[in-house]
């Protein structure tokens, strides 16, 4: 028995919604099962995760705030698998940011916060920019994997922070923690409403979101990195600049990732520590495959995404389900949906 | 401590061995996956459920090689939806992949924490103890250096010996070979690059796994949950430095071993008090780049890596 995959000449609305749909739902049916085998009942840890999550006013900002990141974080790789550069190392990027963020935020520019913080925010994203720079150029120039290089790029990033934290930028007031000094309140991205606990951040991932959207539709830019994408020989026969293509992608997709280090310093933390990203970056990938790599779809499978982790956090504590149920959801999640996303194409022919 | 020192000392030699084996298992793993035309990223991941399930397989009662065993089947399982995914359905084996290593390594720590929801530290086994090669082992220095240790690290010069003469010297090798090469004419042959692809994944996922195991029953005696700590990806730099062959990845695993033990020792001599440990810590990830970058030039890809192959496609 061998199956083969046929393509559909035009598959149907039923089979273009559905699917994906029945991912989602497949998602759904694992945790149910994970959370019995943990001893929950799945009915009331879905409600609990549900209810942590958009429960209360308090639940929902945190919500919005834990979706921030995760925004930028999924435009970052979005932008660059859309033109098949395969950029896993928006952690590593998203450090660059943070890095940056404390560097010029803690004193060192006594500016006014009108010129602060784009001024920051513009080098934390050419922080995060030149991270990736470095393996696209080996990808170009080599032929080097860069699934390999941005992978361990976060291993040598991660390692650079936790040297600064000991070292130049470490708290001098900070009883020994390894963590840099508060920024100054020039440099913090103020709330959007006062009183509520929701930043900047969110708003400026909302904006980035419509400017990806914009440079992909709407720019000679986001065609050639389409054509890039489908068919790296055919985009360099049609005389589109192929190289030049995928270093600007690089350039987007790390300054993207940067933006989030840049707004979890300057809107959530206050300051740099080693912890600031549970995985952002990685979670990231998830984001960016649920939204089909459309920025405006990131921004609703950043709050999806955003829901079920800390909707698991509270639930977690309630029902003594880990909250690694909210990680497997999500991987699951990722596999099911390019797998569903190929069905709609594709029909399996029993030969 | 002197520079030279440290590469007379049989210690050294034998922490070589130690800190390769683990990569041994995990990049001739990969090694017969990528021979095959897949690229499997669930390597990190697959190493992380490895070294939970072998342990936690000897902590529940079964002996050590059990233990090995039940690494082994895990792998083996999550290879299988790993070639199921990438390989039938020919999905993107970079988004398979990082699926694979995010899905492996959340399911163990949920396994973790549902088996062991109350301990503040993890419960120690009674790992691999090294093995003495009767004879052998009483040759001075060379005998503390090779043949003093654990029976897991002379299995992993077994396999490599194993994974060589199937490669090169049986029709399955060839098979798999021309299946990551030419796979249509392995179809012309009458041969399913599909079953070849798809078992090369879940063997060569096996593998990992026991590599994974390596580090919980042998070189430590517990499990931690950052413990495989990226040696995954660096044994998918270790198979494009090794050029996809036995011999050269094995050779490429124990120069990466021997400059880890090196930076180690290094910490603790003078030079240790004037760079910054991160420094050291860093260097395997930046090693495992430079490899890639000067092999880039050289080395013989598969020719269907990253390849889907489906039939009736022409």
């Amino acid at each position: 028995m061998t199956m083969r995959l046929e393509p559909i000449e035009a598959p149907g609305l039923a089979r273009r919604a559905g699917l994906p749909a029945l991912a989602i739902a497949g998602t759904f049916v694992i945790g149910a099962l994970l959370a019995m085998i943990a001893g929950g009942n799945p009915f009331s840890v879905f409600g609990l995760i549900l209810k942590g999550a958009f429960g209360s006013k308090f639940a929902v900002l945190e919500t919005l705030n834990r979706a921030t990141p995760l925004i930028f974080t999924g435009l970052a790789v979005a932008v660059a698998f859309r033109a098949k550069l395969w950029n896993i190392g928006a952690e590593a990027q998203l450090y660059a940011g943070a890095v940056m963020t404390a560097v010029l935020g803690t004193g060192a520019l006594a500016w006014p916060s009108w010129a602060l913080l784009p001024m920051v925010g513009l080098a934390a994203m050419l922080a995060g920019a030149l991270v990736l720079l470095v393996p696209a150029i080996l990808k170009v120039r080599l032929g080097v994997d860069e699934v390999v290089t941005t992978l361990l790029f976060n291993f040598i990033f991660l390692l650079f922070v936790g040297y600064l934290l000991e070292g130049p930028l470490k708290d001098p007031m900070g009883m020994g923690w390894p963590k840099s000094a508060r920024l100054i309140p020039e440099a913090r991205l103020p709330r959007i409403i006062e009183g509520l606990r929701l930043h900047w951040g969110f708003a400026l991932g909302l904006i980035a979101a419509v400017t990806v959207w914009v440079i992909e539709r709407r720019t000679t830019l986001g065609y050639e990195m389409r054509a890039v994408g489908q068919n790296v020989d055919a985009a360099r026969f049609a005389g589109i600049p192929v190289t030049a293509v995928i270093l600007k992608t690089a350039l987007i997709s790390g300054g993207l990732a940067a933006l989030a280090g840049f707004s979890e310093v300057a809107g959530m933390k206050g300051a740099l520590t080693k912890d600031i990203s549970p995985g952002f970056g990685y979670t990231g990938i998830v984001v960016a495959m649920l939204a089909l790599l459309n920025p405006l779809g990131v921004v609703l499978a950043a709050l999806f995404v955003a829901a079920i982790f800390v909707g698991a956090d509270s639930m977690s504590r309630a029902a003594g389900v880990p909250t690694y149920l909210a990680d497997i959801m999500l991987a699951s999640a990722l596999l099911l949906m390019v797998l569903a996303i190929l069905l709609t194409k594709f029909r399996v022919r029993r030969d | 401590m002197d520079l030279f020192d440290i590469f007379v000392s049989a210690s050294f030699w034998a922490a070589v061995l130690r800190i390769a084996s683990p990569l041994i298992f995990a990049t001739m793993g990969e090694l017969i996956c990528e021979r095959a035309g897949v690229l499997n990223l669930g390597i990190e991941g697959i190493m992380v459920a490895g070294a939970f399930a072998g342990w936690i397989a000897v902590w529940a009662g079964l002996p050590l090689w059990g233990g090995v065993a039940v690494a082994m089947l895990t792998g083996m399982g999550l290879g299988l939806v790993h070639s199921v995914l990438s390989v039938p359905f020919g999905l993107s084996q970079h988004v398979v992949g990082v699926g694979m290593t995010l899905l492996a390594t959340s399911l163990t720590f949920y396994t973790y924490r549902v088996v062991l929801p109350e301990v503040s530290s993890p419960p120690k086994i009674e790992a691999f103890q090294p093995l003495d090669i009767p004879g052998l082992s009483q040759i001075p220095f060379l005998g503390e250096a090779l043949f003093s240790q654990t029976a897991l690290t002379y299995a992993g010069f077994v396999v490599v010996a194993l994974v060589a003469w199937v490669l090169y010297r049986t029709p399955l090798g060839l098979a798999v070979r021309a299946a990551g090469e030419s796979p249509a004419a392995v179809a012309a042959q009458g041969l399913s690059v599909t079953g070849i692809r798809m078992g090369a994944v879940i063997v060569g996922s096996g593998l990992m796994a026991v590599g994974g195991a390596f580090l919980t029953l042998s070189a430590f005696d517990s499990f931690f949950f950052e413990m495989v700590n990226g040696r995954g990806w660096i044994c998918i730099a270790l198979v494009v430095f090794g050029a996809w062959k036995p011999g050269k990845a094995l050779l490429g695993a124990l120069l990466f071993a021997a400059f880890d033990a090196f930076q180690i020792r290094l910490q603790q001599t003078p030079m240790g008090q004037v760079v910054p440990y991160q420094v050291f810590l860093m260097m395997p990830y930046v090693l495992s780049i430079l490899a890639l970058v000067v092999m880039s030039r050289r080395a013989e890809v598969p020719k269907a890596l990253m390849v889907p192959f489906n039939k009736g496609e022409r």
